[in-house]
């Protein structure tokens, strides 16, 4: 079990290497660095001060050493457009990307579930045929049209729902949340709906297949026979046993659902980490995208090394394949 | 029944073709898909202006709504953009770049994912383990960020586009060829071609290669869709095809700006031409799937 960790955790290592690596050649040898990371309104001598200053006169592989040392120390680089280091920025903008995930994961279990439920357990019926029929929908609809859409009907047609930005937000552990104030609600309806679209169709196909495949186990039977209300047996007995799988893949995909809000938070102009990138990538502030880069992948690494010592942890095979 | 009919045999294609038509979804998204390419390919014949001619279009017909008739005298059933240009004209150009896109680099990652796939399982071992660990690095990141990855540092362009749907999609392939290649590796014809002698490059290409088509073929038409799907979402985002080469991503980003002030159109039916396009391809691989799968044949 040990060596099995220490083996995971050196595979995690060597991939961030190489990830960071990329990252790097994708930064210092795919473009210019002078022109990359420093400022174009610096003159001739501001230039030449600003390579020395920044090692752009070393070797590539002392440039690289340069820049793990000083990622290390949290120091990606200063934002060209706001002047602020390039961690403290993206840190800044992280809680309203968080807020909008965990919002589309809260909508998508919301609707995810109880749809997914009747679908299992009237699997013949019109209604769940209907359910099925929309979720293919889910997966296949390009979703940045659909905020559109959404925006078209709810905040230009119908004016119910405001369309872009985070609303009046309220201060809580030192940060500021939507979710606090009536009016950040309202703001952040729409884009957690358009982002929890693709998991919407995930939980029902999850709760269908659940569903259909517990009611035929003999704890159920057992439970019926007993003379169980129908209603007791699908909330206290199916319920709680499919509920393990539908978090387990909806916790697998909170990593997408950050990567994916970069999407959304465009559409409703959310101001998180997402905007942000793209943002910075249309002005060319390249020390922001490295440091949103180096962010994203080493979330990434985490949480599929959680999710690995996870089912470590509950399936013995993955340990004893480790062994041999 | 007379004596001089013949018991028909039916070829395994003809068998593939009748029960692949068994499907009226199936049928109705080809169909669809077909008059899709279609229009894309005759763009220039039957659009009513030429888009990206400057001299046809004029200012003063921008943003006109559905069904109103223009300057020049073109009634612009879907409407104009803010420059006034026919948006069905639009939408007919604007297929052709995103298909081209979407098929390009589905069959460009078809190849390389297969090419990796096949050389896995065949040569097995080191080469086996670095390319399935290459696809399980590849796979556990969302397309949409490696796609941001690379157009971050590459740039717009649409052969920057292909190549990052590429390198997101290639791991795809390989794992689906790999694991059809492990299980034909063992069979008799293959052990037949190594007595041969006849070189790797054979064995893998024509012997190995065309057995495992059916997943193969499954696979791209799904990669297709969402290729098609990837581009346009990149172009929205302004990282994908470059301005003068609309995609039916970029245009559904032209009206962004619009549909505020509730000009919807101009954002609303390259969408629907996208939503379309997705789905049918969609309806095709489904039954694909269905028809193609070993383990559903009896």
């Amino acid at each position: 079990m040990a060596l099995y960790l220490l083996r995971r955790l050196m595979q995690s290592g060597f991939v961030l290497v190489a990830m960071s690596l990329l990252v790097f050649l994708g930064v210092y040898a795919v473009g210019d660095p002078v022109e990359i990371l420093i400022s174009p309104d610096a003159d001739q001598e501001e230039r030449e001060r600003a390579v020395r200053a920044l090692g752009l006169d070393l070797p590539l592989w002392q440039q690289y050493a340069v820049f793990v040392g000083r990622a290390l120390q949290g120091d990606l680089g200063r934002s060209f457009v706001f002047n602020e280091p390039a961690i403290q920025l993206i840190l800044q903008r992280m809680p309203a990307t968080l807020e909008l995930a965990f919002g589309s994961m809260f909508i998508s279990i919301l609707i995810g579930l109880p749809l997914g439920l009747y679908a299992g357990l009237k699997p013949e019926g019109r209604l769940s045929k209907t359910i099925m029929a929309g979720s293919i929908l889910g997966f296949s609809l390009p979703s940045f049209w659909v905020g559109l859409m959404l925006i078209m009907l709810f905040a230009v047609q119908l004016g119910w729902l405001p369309s872009t930005g985070r609303g009046e937000t309220a201060l809580l552990f030192g940060t500021r949340w939507s979710f606090l104030t009536a009016d950040g609600l309202a703001h952040i309806l729409l884009p957690a709906i358009n982002l929890s679209l693709f998991k919407i169709s995930l939980v029902i196909r999850l709760t269908r297949a659940g569903v259909r495949e517990t009611m035929l186990m003999d704890y159920v039977k057992f439970a019926r026979a007993k003379g169980l209300t129908p209603f007791r047996i699908t909330f206290v007995h199916v319920f709680k046993n499919i509920m393990i799988p539908v978090v387990t893949v909806l916790g697998l995909e909170l990593g997408g659902t950050i990567a994916f809000s970069v999407v959304t938070e465009s559409v409703f102009a959310w101001p998180g980490m997402g905007k942000l990138i793209i943002d910075s990538i249309n002005v060319l502030d390249r020390p922001v995208i490295v440091a949103y880069l180096m962010m994203i992948v080493l979330m990434f690494i985490i949480i599929n090394l959680v999710v690995d010592i996870v089912y470590t942890l509950l399936d013995p095979r993955v340990r004893l394949e480790g062994k041999a | 029944m007379s004596a001089t009919t013949a018991p028909r045999v039916e070829t395994p294609f003809q068998r593939f073709v009748s029960e692949f038509f068994a499907s009226k979804l199936a049928v109705l998204g080809l169909v669809v898909f077909t008059i899709i390419v279609l229009v894309a390919l005759l763009a220039p014949l039957i659009a009513p202006q030429d888009p990206y001619d400057l001299a046809v279009l004029d200012i003063m017909d921008g943003r006109l709504e559905p069904g109103s008739v223009g300057g020049s005298g073109i009634t612009h059933w879907l409407g104009t953009d803010d420059q006034g240009r026919d948006m069905l004209s639009g939408i007919m150009y604007g297929l052709r770049i995103s298909l081209v896109v979407g098929v390009g680099s589905a069959v460009i990652a078809a190849a390389v994912g297969a090419t990796l796939g096949l050389l896995a399982a065949y040569v097995g071992g080191k080469t086996d383990t670095l390319i399935m660990r290459l696809v399980d690095l590849q796979l556990s990141f969302p397309a949409i960020l490696a796609a941001l990855m690379i157009l971050a540092f590459l740039g717009k362009g649409i052969f920057n586009v292909v190549f990052a749907i590429v390198v997101v999609e290639w791991a795809y392939y390989a794992r689906t060829v790999r694991g059809n290649a492990l299980v034909e590796r063992q069979r008799e014809y293959i052990e037949a071609a190594r007595c041969l002698a006849l070189p790797p490059r054979r064995i893998l290409f024509g012997h190995l290669l065309p057995n495992c088509l059916p997943p193969l073929i499954v696979v791209g038409t799904m990669q297709i869709a969402r290729a098609i799907a990837l581009e346009a979402t990149l172009s929205f985002l302004g990282l994908g095809v470059p301005i003068t080469e609309p995609s039916l991503g970029l245009l559904i980003s032209n009206g962004y700006e619009y549909m505020l002030s509730g000009k919807y159109w101009i954002s609303f039916y390259p969408g629907i031409a996208l939503l379309i396009t997705i789905v049918s391809i969609n309806l095709v691989g489904d039954q694909l799937r269905d028809v193609l799968n070993p383990r559903l044949k009896k």
